[in-house]
């Protein structure tokens, strides 16, 4: 029984994330996170490889 | 901003030079082993070179000196760069690195004097067992007190991936461990039996989960980007990506009990939640590729973009392999076979070490300011010795473990074994030397690794410390 409920709480929860994520209002935030890694270039470094 | 502040990058090189160095260490003991396997009087009856002690040596050098000093190596590269801010506790970071060189050389000592846990993959006895958990302890305050640091609101995806690698690695290593000491180098765990071994799988399973997987995940997420100059695919999706993996990943270790004393429920557990992994971890491996989206060109002219896809691949074929196998029926006919063994190497020169070795190579230049490796051709040839290799290994791998299975349960009409075990044995011997070369094979691509890396170290002798950069909008 107590596992049983658990068991939603958890699954409520993940859903929530999942919301939460897909939800129009993170839309600005996170496409500025996935541009992270490109954002420290380092000074002397041109990004590509040598040829 | 008042002066400059340096990135703490001295302990990056450090770790990164040793990723490469245990690699040829670790790889070459598994050369050995296999060679062992065709060629039994490799062990020159020398108690210390016999394949139930080097094995164990094998296995911790690749997973845990080498892909541990490239889990160190990344993870303080990318959460100083992602935060904006040179590493907390930069003393206390130069001792993860020594006290990890430590716990790496004490292993090799102790592995082949028999000195054992017996316990796959935390083999180590309870002295070295103390000093792991104080160096990871360090690595967390490292870490966790760098993300606090952060010049930046958001911590950065990759970063999750690392936090949660090192928590619950903390928690696994030290449970699994629990044991009580008999003297120096002998101890007894705590737990009887079947729950010994339910702890052992909890552990090993999520050594495999965390340590192989989410980490390495978050090299995926930040060095792709970066190599491919391409933001992530979608940023939502490595959000629930992350909560679906460490959620789902903690209850697949029964899987490795499938039909043994665990109780069946736990079995049965063990295998549903190994099949539901199947969706995170796709999901992950379609984000890191999709990640090339606008850049595919990249696939055809970038050698260390071709490392990092390839690894992607893998990392689709074995997760999806994974659940197969942990299906119960499958699991009769796979287990204790050498499918098994083709199935870890398909996941470990597969996906983990093609992902390191491409993260390393994007690192380095990185590091020491320089606009790429030494050699680009180099990294080429390194690429395809690699893949031929890793694809003999497993190929041959595949074949024997399907051939041992079923010859091992065809009975005759009567109910008798069909084959001896000496027969199946027999049947398999070739594979072992197809499981040998690609074995020499990746060994050779992580010689010339070592010398491209030396010869970029050289092109950089007087490689000035990196400023710490301005975050893009504070």
């Amino acid at each position: 029984m107590t596992s049983g409920i658990v068991t939603l709480v958890l699954l409520v929860v993940f859903l929530g994330i999942v919301f939460w994520a897909w939800s129009g209002k993170r839309k600005a935030d996170f496409d500025a996170a996935a541009r992270i890694p490109l954002e420290d270039r380092d000074p002397d470094h041109s990004g590509g490889a040598k040829p | 901003m008042s002066g400059t502040t340096f990135y703490e990058d001295r302990v990056i090189r450090q770790f990164a030079v040793m990723t490469v160095v245990w690699g040829i260490v670790g790889m070459v003991v598994g050369v050995l082993i296999a060679a062992q396997l065709y060629w039994p009087a490799l062990n020159f009856d020398v108690e210390w070179l016999s394949y139930g002690r080097l094995r164990p040596l094998h296995t911790n050098a690749v997973i845990f000196a080498f892909g541990g000093c490239g889990i160190f190596a990344t993870s303080y590269y990318i959460v100083q760069r992602t935060c904006h801010a040179p590493l907390f506790a930069p003393k206390l970071a130069a001792f993860t690195f020594w006290g990890w060189q430590a716990v790496i050389v004490l292993a090799a000592i102790t592995l082949p004097l028999g000195m054992t846990q017996g316990k796959e993959y935390a083999e180590l006895e309870w002295p070295i067992d103390l000093l792991i958990t104080l160096v990871w302890v360090a690595y967390g305050v490292v870490y966790f007190g760098t993300i606090v640091k952060r010049r930046v609101r958001h911590i950065y995806v990759a970063n999750w991936f690392f936090a949660a690698f090192i928590i619950t690695i903390a928690i696994l290593h030290v449970f699994n461990s629990l044991a009580i000491p008999a003297s120096p180098w002998k101890s007894y765990s705590v737990y009887p039996g079947a729950v010994d071994a339910m702890v052992q799988w909890w552990y090993g399973h999520n050594a495999v989960g965390f340590f192989l997987t989410a980490a390495f995940l978050g090299m995926m997420y930040y060095f792709i980007p970066k190599q491919a100059e391409r933001p992530v695919y979608s940023y939502r999706l490595s959000v629930v990506h992350f909560w679906a993996l460490i959620s789902i990943y903690m209850w697949a270790g029964p899987h490795h009990l499938q039909y043994t004393a665990l109780p069946d429920w736990a079995q049965s557990l063990g295998m549903v939640f190994s099949l539901i992994l199947l969706a995170p971890s796709w999901g992950g491996m379609i984000n890191g590729i999709m990640t090339l989206s606008g850049a595919w060109h990249k696939l055809r002219t970038d050698p260390v973009i071709k490392f990092m896809i390839v690894s992607l691949s893998f990392y689709g074929m074995s997760t999806f392999e994974g659940p197969m196998m942990s299906i119960k029926t499958v699991n009769s006919l796979s287990h204790y076979t050498d499918w098994t063994i083709g199935h870890v190497h398909s996941g470990a020169l597969g996906w983990v070490a093609m992902i390191t070795v491409g993260c390393i190579y994007s690192l380095l230049p990185r590091l020491l300011a320089l606009p790429g490796m030494y050699s680009n051709r180099l990294i080429e040839q390194h690429f395809w010795v690699h893949t031929i290799g890793v694809v003999l290994y497993i190929a041959s791998m595949w074949i024997a473990g399907l051939t041992q299975g079923l010859m091992w349960r065809a009975t005759n009409p009567d109910g008798t074994l069909t084959y001896t075990f000496v027969e199946s044995l027999n049947a398999t011997y070739p594979y072992y030397l197809g499981r040998l070369v690609g074995g020499v094979l990746v060994v050779v691509g992580m010689l010339i690794m070592a010398w491209n890396v030396w010869k970029t170290f050289q092109m950089a002798r007087d490689a000035r410390p990196i400023p710490v950069a301005a975050p893009a909008h504070a």
